[in-house]
Formats: C-alpha cells, structure tokens, sequence
C-alpha cells in the first residue's frame, strides 16, 4: 500500500491507503471529514470539490496519491472556528442552500471562481458555476450569493 | 410583527452546519465494526434467474456474508401503501416485490445478490466473482404495447400487464356537453419519464444490539415513521418498540425519499443475521436504477368549446407506468391525485378520465415533486394553449373567461375536490403585470427583426395539497391516516422543544416552525428548537411530501400551542388571584383583563414544573402537550406563470429571457423561504421541459443512467426569476397557509412549451424541447413557408 502524506486545512497528515483510494474517500474515511460529498460517480456534480494546491478539483476523481504532498483544503477548513467564510455568509444571506448536500461543493468553487474573476457578471457567475448541479436552489440565490459575495450589486 | 415571528425573512438556522461541513448525512455516520454491503444487481431488464454460484466470491478476502432471495424466504416483501380499484370494482393487481430479485429480474437494477464485507472494495470485487446464469425473456417496455405484446408478463398476477384500469368523472355528462360542443380541441402529450436526482444518493445504516433486541435504521428518508411502520410491520415483523428509524440530514428528497425501499429492509434484516452493523450508500448510477422514477404518462385529450368560447368539458385517457413493481404510493399518483386536479382554475361542469396503469420491464414509477398534479396541469394547461390557438383567442384572456370567479368559493368540482377559497384573477393580473404581457408584441417584433423566434407561454395551475382528511383518503384507497403530530415541550427555564412528525430536507422547518412558536408564544425564536427525523424522539406522524408539512405539520404545532396556552392560564389564573376566564393571552404574557396583574410566559413555566404555590387538584403538574392534526381538507395553491423565450431557427437554441411566478400560498411564515421553494420548483419544471428525460432503449436498457447522459438544469440553463405571491388565506387551517413546495414544479413546465409552441407557431412539441427537436420543428416550419 502506497505511503502518502499530504497537508490538509493547514494539518500534515500522513496514511498507507491502497493505491486505487479516491481523494474524497480519504478525506472522509481516513480524516473523518465529511464536509466533502459525493453526489456522482462521474466527476459531473461538483459536490466533491475541494482545493489542491490551491485550485478547485473535484476529489472523486483524483486518487489519494495524486494529492501526495500537495496542500488540500475542504469546506471544514475554509474558515477559523466558528467564523464563516465570505461567500459561506453570502450562502446564508441570500438563503442560497437548502438541503445542503451540495453546498460545500459548490462553496468551495464559488471561492476559486472569485479568486480567478474576483467581479464576475451574471452570465460569468452562471458559466462558473455550471461544473455543480443543485437540485434544491434553481440557482438563483446561489447567483445572488455569488454578487453578495464579490461586492456587486444584486440583479438575480 | 414579533422579530423572527411569522412573517419575517428568517435567516435559516440549519446553514451554519451545512456552510461549514459538518452537517451530519446519512453516509456520515458510521459504527464501530462496520461492515459494508454492495447489491450485484440485474444487468437486464427481464429474464429468469438461473443457477447463481457464489462460491467463489464467499471464499474472497473481506467476506462476511452474502444473501440472495432464498435466505429471505421468511420476509415479508415491499408493501404497497395505496389500494386503487378499477372500474368494475376490480381491484389493482399486487404482485410481491421481493427485497432480493426470487426466480426473475423485472427490470435492470433489480437487486439479486447482497455481499458484506469488511470494506466497499473487498464487496465489490467479491460481487464481480458472483456468476448468474439469466435465462432472457423479451422486455416489456413500451406501457402503449404492453398489453398486446404477448410473451411472458412481467408479473403472472397480471398477465395482460395491467395493473388497474381505472375511470372517474361523468363519462355520460361529458359525452353530452362534447355533443353540442361548437368547438372541439385536440392533444396528444408525452409527459415523460424524469429521474428524481435529489444530491444525496440513497443510503441506509442498519444496527443491531444484541443485549435489547433492538434495530436501528439510519435512513436517508422523508418519513421515518412511515418507514418504521412499513418495514416493522410488514417485511420484517419487527414490533415498532423494537424498532428505532432515524432520518438525520437528508440531503433532497422530492418524492423519492417518501417511498420503503427494499435496501432499508435488507440492511436492518442482515444486521442482525450477520451480528455487526450494515452500512449501503448509493453510487449515483446506482441511484438511477434504483430510485423511484417519476412522471411517464402518455395521454390523449380533449376540450370541448362552445360557440362564446366556453369550456364545456374535457376528456383524457392516459396510460400510466407503474414499472417493474409497486412502489410505495405508485398508485394513487395517476388517479386521485391526477384526476381530480383535472378542473384546473376552471368552472367547466363535466370531466371523465380513464387512466390504465402498467406494469413494464423498467424501475418502478412514483411520485416526484408535484406527483400527478403537474401531469394533470399539463393536460389542462397544453389544452387551454392549444384550443385559445385554435379558436385565436388571447391565451390569457380565454383562461380569464372560464375561471371560477372568487364569489364561487367554495367550489365544488365535478372532480370531487372542493376549492376552498382562492381569487385567479389577482394572482393572473399581478403575473401579467410582472412580466409586461402587454408589450409583448413589441418584444416579439424585435426579435423577428434580428431573424429570432420570440413566443410566450401562460399556465394558470391549480394544485392540491397538505395531503390529507384521513377519512377521505382511506376512502379512496389509502393504507393510512394522513394526519401529523407535534409534542411541544415548555422546559422548566422557559425554553421550548418541539418533536414533530414533519421531516425538513431542504424546506428549512427548523427556522419556520420557530417563527410559528415565537409568534404564538411571544418568546424569541432562539429559544425555541425543532427536533424531527428520530422514531425514538417524534410522535407518530407522517411526514413530509405533497407540500404538507405547514398546513398539516404547523396545525400540530399550533394546536399543541393552543393546549399550552390554555393550561397556562389555569396557572395564571392561580397565581393571580383571577378567574380563568379574566385572563388574557399576548405578546408572552398573562395578564388579567382591565388590571396590571401579569406573569409572564417563562414564570408560568418554571412554575408549572416547580408547583410549589399551584392549583395541584385540578392541574397536573409540567408543561408539555401533544396535538394530532388530521385536515379538513387538502389547501389549494394557485397562480399563474409566465415564460417568455426567444429561439434560434438556425440553432434551435431556446433562450428563457424572462419568467414570472405570481403564486397564492395563502399566509406565509417565512417569505425569504418561499422564494426560494418556488425558485427550486421553476427549475425542476423548466428541467423536465427542456432538458431532462429518462430514456429506455427496447431491450430495457436505461441509456439515461449518470449525468452525462440524463442533462440536469444547471446555472447556465436557467434565467433569474421574477416571483410575486398574492393572498387568500386558506380557510380551514389555523395558520391559513396553503403548500409551497411543488407549484413551481406543477407551473412551470406548460408555460415553456406553450411559449416554446407559440414562438414556433406550432401545435405541440414533446418534452423535452431540446434544441434539435426546436430547430426541426423551427426548420419544418420554414420548409413549408417556402412550398
């Protein structure tokens, strides 16, 4: 069993997984943080995102071992204790989740997308959030949360 | 308006745990000495089962046990919760639905061999080493064809396919209203077969303690106790105090949560033959061959006119699939609650239906957000289009000449519901206004000037909801009371718990059923806590589907509210010196009338459980009270939508530019909420519209099976909304509130295609309208122009 070692929400952890171990289950089996979910098996949903090395990827379909060495972050690390991120209070301001189940997916690309477009339009935030599907919201929040989130003023 | 009452926009208090991962789902919970169970399930869609050899795979590494049919003999099957009776008082055909696949698969996906081991991977690869002999059989698919198709059946119950056939309404009433008839529209429609797709894949953790014999389900489900009853009572005969079914977070359900699956049974069975805990999370491929399907009826229709363009009565036949087996509430979604919404917004005297429902080699049918209403919208509201089209009539106009005006309610349908209040109109006017209808024609010339297709599309749905008067529905065919329950709990200190039977996955009623107590109570909503989704904390209630948990779930709360205010003033009476009848409820006080004598909520409380100076004779002590609310009937929310689409000839791309949604919900708790249900309904409406459908070649193959095949709404598919509501209080609840949660769905769906129809200029166009089928339709239009 191969020998990884990686840092996770600033943590170094280490572990032997068997080498066909998916990034999502090591984060929720090995380390117990099940922030991360899985809402498909073919890297469509985006529930799974989390950040390596700083980009947003989707951890079902990156293997444990390509993360070796590497600095990860999920949704359980995005904020210091009890705080909430920027865009995580900009979630909860324009009631931009419901069931939850994708939400810290879509937060955590939310956080790459304003990171990359730090004043994306409507038509931008639409496009950047086309790789998570949310079942609950119809996305109209989530795009107010978006222009909450980056200063801008509200058009959904 | 108390801060956090009813009324306000909440901010959501169930958030913070989602926003910062650490909400607790039912793939999050894990036991110790956990063992993992994977289903081998059928690859086709219909064949016998011939020898299975597990020997191999027993011997593999990880092994703990693996169960197939013939372990379960002594287990009951998948009950069914709704029994329909056709015409001529036959009733529906019920064949066992076996939680292993015994003797034959009925559709792919079909579970036959269960394999637990000690990790995900060593059940896989021992699953793969598990060798079936299937002996095919021609597949059932098509509902059109399968009674005539010959060949075996998918059950030998029933051997030309038919589950039931089922009639309503005055056939001979509307027989004479289309005799005299100036005008008679026709339609065909697909409503097609859609896959739930809730986030959360199924998942379910069975327990088992040895030392108390008793079970414990984790379930990703709207209704623990439902579940509790179902798989207690009838598939493992295990007695409900035995038995404990908790449903934690869930992520998304609309509708295929509400159903037993036979994975819940197995895992909670095979906890306790294999002594450790069982834990089954759906993939989401999985996921599509195995949860409940929605929607897939094919209808013919028609509407009968007279010459002032008066709509006399109407008439369906449709077939309904049923698939493979019976699913939970399979039944009653084509029939009553399909049938009887089929009056619509609409005062016309006479409606017949015939709905035949059929078994097919596919995976079984049920309800899906909206559940037979938005197939009974899409009839009416496809008719109406089509007929105002015909008779070149406004579209609004002629839905505005035949409604039930508001002095009509209560109006009693020729469909057996009774409306109790409502005002069309309004909710129409405020939708027209919202969306600019009249300057249209403008908008419409614009973009033919730059060679686009501009059309646009009304639905004035009706629906009915906050499902239901326990004895009409057990008249109707239903295997239980459809009430809810609610225990209010005043704690000593003043703070209050509330169990309730309702079950929130996605609604928010943590935040709402707290504004529901603060304002009655007068006491912040902080103070107030909503506990659900637990068999061993909640009363036995049923759950949430059918946009009941407010109307039915909130009269429980409110009417153990009313039992602790009253007990309250006994109290209050006590320690003031008064008699019951001077004192007065408000703003979280006591008081006797005309005086300044007061106590306040929390002082009754703490004296309630520490009685030292109370009236002990005729009191009890505590504070805590249970309240069953049965309804006194459904609630009827209505409205009006507009969609308005520009098309691309040479692309057939359709580009929603506005949509509109002026909904009646009656009073609303928390409209920040309500938005965003009827946001997340559009979405799942215009989905079925445009994008989703799930498609079975004919040997039975799902080709539909993951989100590269089966398209999903996503952001960039869908406009922002404009949603207004109007109100007309429901008049037999006591929050006056109706449902929210499906008229999106039920709404949404006709006004694309009607505004797809109208841009194009063309009778129909099946679902969904996809940008091939737009731009052949777009093409065959211009081909003609130019004979």
């Amino acid at each position: 069993m191969p020998k990884i070692a990686m840092t996770v929400n600033g943590k170094q952890v280490s572990a032997d997984v068997p080498a066909n171990t998916l990034l999502v289950e090591f984060l929720r089996k090995d380390l117990m943080l099940t922030g991360t979910h899985v809402g498909c098996d073919t890297s469509q949903c985006g529930a799974c995102v989390v950040h390596v090395n700083g980009h947003a990827i989707k951890s079902c379909t990156t293997l444990a071992v390509q993360a070796n060495g590497a600095s990860v972050m999920t949704i359980e690390g995005l904020a210091p204790g009890a705080d909430l991120h920027t865009v995580q209070a900009a979630f909860k301001e324009a009631h931009a989740l419901q069931c939850g189940y994708c939400t810290p997916g879509m937060v955590m690309a939310v956080v790459d997308m304003l990171k990359n477009n730090p004043k994306p339009t409507e038509t931008q935030i639409r496009h950047g959030l086309s790789g998570n599907i949310c079942r609950c919201t119809g996305y109209h929040n989530i795009v107010k949360a978006v222009q909450i989130a980056s200063g801008q003023a509200v058009t959904a | 308006m108390a801060q956090d009452g009813i009324g306000a926009s909440t901010k959501r208090r169930e958030d913070y745990r989602f926003l910062k991962g650490i909400g607790k789902y039912t793939d999050d919970i894990n036991q110790p000495n956990q063992t993992y169970c994977y289903f081998l399930r059928s690859p086709v869609a219909h064949a016998k089962i011939g020898k299975v050899d597990l020997s191999v795979a027993k011997s593999a590494p990880g092994v703990v046990a693996i169960f197939t049919a013939a372990d379960l003999e002594a287990v009951g099957g998948v009950p069914c919760g709704w029994l329909i009776t056709g015409k001529n008082a036959q009733p529906m055909k019920e064949p066992k639905h076996p939680i292993l696949a015994a003797g034959k698969v009925r559709h792919v996906g079909d579970p036959v061999v269960a394999v637990i081991a000690e990790s995900l991977n060593a059940a896989k690869n021992a699953a793969d080493l598990v060798s079936i002999d299937y002996q095919e059989l021609p597949a059932i698919i098509d509902m059109r064809t399968a009674q005539t198709k010959g060949g075996e059946p998918v059950h030998t119950e029933a051997t030309d396919n038919m589950c039931f056939d089922w009639e309503f309404g005055d056939k001979a009433a509307t027989d004479a209203a289309f005799a005299k008839a100036a005008h008679v529209t026709k339609i065909d429609l697909v409503n097609q077969r859609l896959v739930a797709n809730a986030m959360e894949p199924r998942a379910a953790v069975g327990v088992y303690e040895i030392g108390t014999d008793e079970h414990t389900l984790f379930t990703t489900s709207q209704n623990p106790h439902v579940i509790r009853l179902l798989m207690g009572a009838f598939v493992l005969s295990i007695p409900e105090h035995k038995l404990r079914v908790v449903a934690p977070d869930v992520g998304g359900g609309f509708g295929s949560k509400i159903f037993h699956y036979a994975e819940e049974a197995f895992v909670t069975w095979a906890a306790k033959k294999v002594g450790r805990p069982i834990k089954w999370t759906a993939e989401r491929s999985e996921s599509f061959v195995s949860d409940a399907h929605g929607r897939d009826h094919v209808t013919h229709a028609e509407l009968a006119i007279d010459a002032n363009g008066k709509m006399l009565a109407l008439r369906c036949d449709t077939f309904a699939n049923m698939g493979a087996y019976l699913s939970t509430f399979a039944p009653v979604v084509p029939t009553w609650l399909h049938g009887t919404l089929l009056a619509g917004q609409y005062a016309y005297p006479a409606i017949y239906v015939n709905v035949k429902a059929m078994f097919t080699n596919t995976v079984p049918v049920d309800a899906y957000r909206g559940a037979g209403r938005p197939e009974a919208t899409y009839i009416i509201e496809r008719i109406v289009s089509k007929a105002a089209r015909e008779l070149k009539l406004d579209q609004a106009e002629f839905r505005r000449m035949n409604f039930i005006r508001k002095d009509q309610f209560p109006y009693q349908t020729p469909v057996a519901l009774v409306y109790d209040v409502g005002d069309y109109e309004a909710s129409m006017q405020a939708a027209l206004k919202l969306g600019d209808y009249a300057g249209f024609p403008a908008r419409k010339a614009a973009s033919a000037a730059k060679g686009m297709m501009r059309g646009i599309g009304v639905c004035s749905y009706i629906e009915a909801c906050g499902i239901a008067p326990s004895s009409l529905v057990g008249a109707l065919g239903a295997r239980a009371g459809l009430y809810e329950a609610a225990t209010v709990r005043v704690n000593p200190t003043g703070s209050v718990s509330v169990m309730t039977g309702s079950h929130s996955h996605g609604q928010g009623h943590e935040t709402t059923f707290a504004q529901v107590v603060a304002s009655k109570l007068g006491i912040p909503a902080e103070n107030v806590n909503i506990i659900h989704g637990d068999t061993d904390k909640i009363p036995f209630g049923m759950g949430t589907y059918g946009s009941r948990s407010l109307a039915v779930g909130g009269s429980a709360i409110v009417g153990a509210l009313n039992k602790i205010i009253d007990k309250g003033k006994k109290i209050a009476a006590h320690l003031l010196e008064a008699s019951e009848g001077d004192i007065e409820f408000k703003d979280g006080a006591y008081t006797v009338k005309g005086t300044d004598k007061k106590k306040t909520f929390g002082e009754i409380a703490l004296t309630a459980y520490v009685p030292h100076k109370y009236p002990i004779d005729t009191v009890e002590p505590g504070l805590e009270e249970t309240s069953f609310y049965d309804p006194k009937n459904f609630t009827y929310p209505a409205g009006t939508y507009i969609c308005e689409v520009e098309i691309d000839p040479r692309t057939g791309t359709t580009v929603i530019t506005s949509f509109v949604a002026a909904d009646d919900f009656g009073n609303i708790i928390n409209p920040m909420i309500v938005e965003g249900q009827v946001h997340g309904g559009l979405v799942q409406g215009i989905g079925q519209a445009m994008l989703e459908g799930a498609i079975y070649n004919d040997k039975g193959q799902l080709v539909t099976g993951s989100y590269m095949d089966y398209c999903m709404p996503r952001a960039d598919d869908v406009p922002s909304f404009k949603v207004v509501t109007t109100v007309t209080p429901c008049t037999h609840n006591p929050l006056g509130v109706k449902g929210c949660g499906e008229a999106g769905a039920i709404g949404s769906t006709p006004a694309v295609i009607n505004a797809i129809c109208d841009a194009l200029d063309i009778d129909n166009i099946e679902m969904p309208a996809t940008p091939e089928r737009v731009w052949r339709a777009a093409h065959a239009k211009t081909m003609k122009a130019a004979e």
